[in-house]
């Protein structure tokens, strides 16, 4: 078992994922070296699932090389999944086990001794913050739990790498950001994080790397930082105007920072100075029931390169 | 499993052969029902108990003796063994139908086991061997209450229980592998449909002979050739014929679990 700790623990090339004639993932490359935490941004449908699954050995290859650990996920399927954890994009909670026995059960699927399952579970409880409800059943819990109790029992079999399907879509911002703050800590530890998310905070947040998908191909590569300042100047100014008159006001804007987005509900305008631009636009006579002033994000990187937004 | 070489290499499939922890999901189900499911096993041993009484007190008083394969035998005795094997049938069908269909469709409990080192061979032997469990269960119940009701004939009626536990692993594997097919709840409205007609023209309640140019309809039914064994064990008769029975049953379970690995394989992992 190639066990180099130098060697990636993902490496994926011209990775192609059909079904029938759909092509969702598009001759992919990869590659993901132990420790890091690698993220695929895009909007749905974009085939960041059809890829994890690939990964995690539940979904076969249809063209291009996957190695994860070194092995081919065709032949040592079992062997990969044994040292992974899988945070599945919908939870796949035992309804009819509490939420101590799914983690126990889960741990037994690994061959782990029933002794040894209980007392990580115990543990892992206490660090998603769910002690107090080891006794319940799955159904009373709320969407946040269920998500914590999820990646708790991902984490039973102590894996290598924890691939994260979509964490924390769904949830609202204070379960997220109690999500954040456990993985940022399991990535402090060491685990390798491999995350999919349409939410560009949630890259930044967790991201050390990121490729940007869309239909099925790979747009952009490389850290939050370095894709915004390659792709979008530094600010960004966001005007709105009365319903139904964005398209004939933007005319009027010609030659204000150094590009500009019509969307259905706002006109963006790209500058390395938000303020400056602001200013011009007030010169011209233009008057927005809004305006407002920020730095550019991932999600404008996406736009930018699509021509389209991230969550719609 | 390499001990297995030579035939059995080529009947049974890779995902099967590859089964390495099938009784985790035999763990799963012991940690549910210790969970507070025992309940539902044991009203399937409440069952048998009224059949036979309504038998032993009714029927057998009414018909008097039978005549099957060239010898009289009491009508309860007759009727008994087969509903023996169909309490077997029963106890399968009820766990691999239903049951299975939640767990696949509802509960994921197969999409999460298989993200994990088990195979799609491990679920399906697994699966099929607990529904084959809960068969053996209420034929075994079945078998008791037979003795204590002095309706076996031979000591041999021991033998029923391997037999019975067989009909369950066959049925338990053919009703997975059908509930893979099935869409929606409503499509389980065709079970009863096609289990109340094997029930009652297995050769369960008149002996082959009496069916006339239509034997070989009843010999198409599965549970005839389970009704056949445990009759002729219960009387401690034997016929070359036990073996085809054997072997139409044994084919039934390798089919059954064959395809119910493929189905979960197609499914679950597209
Ligand atoms: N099992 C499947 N059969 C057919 N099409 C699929 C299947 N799974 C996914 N797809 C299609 O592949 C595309 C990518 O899906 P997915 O990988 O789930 O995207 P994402 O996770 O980025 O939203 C979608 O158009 C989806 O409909
Ligand atoms: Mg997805």
């Amino acid at each position: 078992m190639p066990t180099d700790s130098n060697a990636p623990l993902i490496t994926a090339e011209h990775l192609v994922k059909r079904f029938g004639d759909f092509v969702a993932v598009d001759g992919i490359d990869v590659e993901v070296p132990r420790g890091e935490s690698f993220g695929f941004l895009g909007p749905n449908g974009a085939g960041k699932s059809s890829t994890m699954r690939m990964i995690g050995c539940v979904s076969p290859v249809t063209e291009g090389r996957l190695r994860i650990f070194g092995l081919d996920p065709a032949t040592d399927g079992k062997q990969i999944r044994s040292r992974m954890g899988v945070v599945p994009q919908m939870d796949q909670l035992d309804e009819q086990l509490t939420v101590e026995d799914n983690m126990i059960l889960y741990g037994r699927y690994f061959d782990i001794p029933r002794a040894e399952c209980k007392r990580r579970a115990k543990e892992l409880l206490e660090f998603v913050q769910l002690t107090d409800r080891a006794k319940s059943k799955i159904e009373p819990l709320s969407g946040g739990m269920k998500r914590r109790v999820t990646i708790a029992r991902s984490l039973i079999n102590e894996p290598e790498l924890l691939l994260l399907d979509e964490p924390t879509t769904g949830l609202d911002p204070q379960a997220r950001h109690v999500l954040w703050d456990r993985l940022y800590r399991l990535k402090q530890r060491g685990v390798t994080l491999v995350l999919t998310t349409h939410y560009m905070d949630e890259a930044e947040q967790l991201c050390d790397r990121l490729v940007v998908m869309d239909q099925g191909k790979i747009v952009a590569m490389g850290s939050p930082r370095e894709l915004i300042e390659k792709h979008s100047p530094r600010e960004v100014l966001e005007l709105r105007y009365p319903a139904g008159t964005n398209d004939e006001r933007a005319s009027d804007l010609d030659g204000v920072g150094n590009r500009r987005e019509v969307l259905p509900d706002r006109v963006l305008i790209y500058a390395d100075d938000g303020e400056a631009a602001l200013a011009e636009v007030h010169r011209r006579g233009s008057r927005p029931e809004s305006a407002l002033v920020r730095r550019s994000s991932l999600e404008d990187v996406f736009l930018r390169l699509t021509g389209r937004s991230l969550v719609d | 499993m390499i001990t297995l070489a030579g035939l059995p290499l080529r009947i049974v499939p890779v995902q099967v052969m590859q089964a390495t922890r099938p009784h985790r999901m035999l763990e799963r189900q012991w940690m549910v029902n210790r969970a507070g499911g025992w309940m539902v096993l044991l009203s399937g041993f409440f069952e048998p108990l009224f059949y036979l009484l309504s038998i032993r007190v009714g029927f057998g008083a009414l018909v008097g003796d039978v005549e099957d394969g060239g010898r009289l035998i009491p009508y309860a005795e007759f009727v008994a063994p087969a509903l023996m094997a169909a309490s077997a049938m029963n106890g399968a069908l009820y766990e691999s139908t239903m049951n299975v269909f939640f767990r696949l469709k509802y509960d994921k409990v197969y999409d999460a086991a298989l993200a994990t080192p088990l195979t799609s061979g491990d679920v399906a032997l697994g699966e099929i061997g607990y529904a084959t469990i809960r068969g053996a269960l209420y034929s075994s119940a079945f078998l008791v209450t037979m003795w204590a009701l002095g309706m076996t004939s031979s000591a041999w009626a021991i033998g029923m229980l391997p037999v019975a536990i067989l009909i369950s692993f066959a049925f338990s594997a053919i009703g997975m592998a059908a509930t893979t097919y099935m869409r929606s709840w409503a499509d389980f409205e065709y079970v009863p449909s096609i289990m109340l007609p094997m029930f009652l023209f297995s050769a369960t309640f008149y002996p082959l002979s009496s069916y006339g140019d239509w034997q070989w309809v009843v010999q198409i039914s599965p549970l005839y050739h389970g009704v056949a064994m445990t009759r002729s064990l219960n009387l401690g008769e034997w016929s070359w014929a036990f073996g085809g029975h054997l072997v139409v049953l044994v084919a039934m379970a390798l089919f059954g679990v064959t395809l119910t690995a493929k189905r979960i394989e197609r499914l679950l992992l597209p």
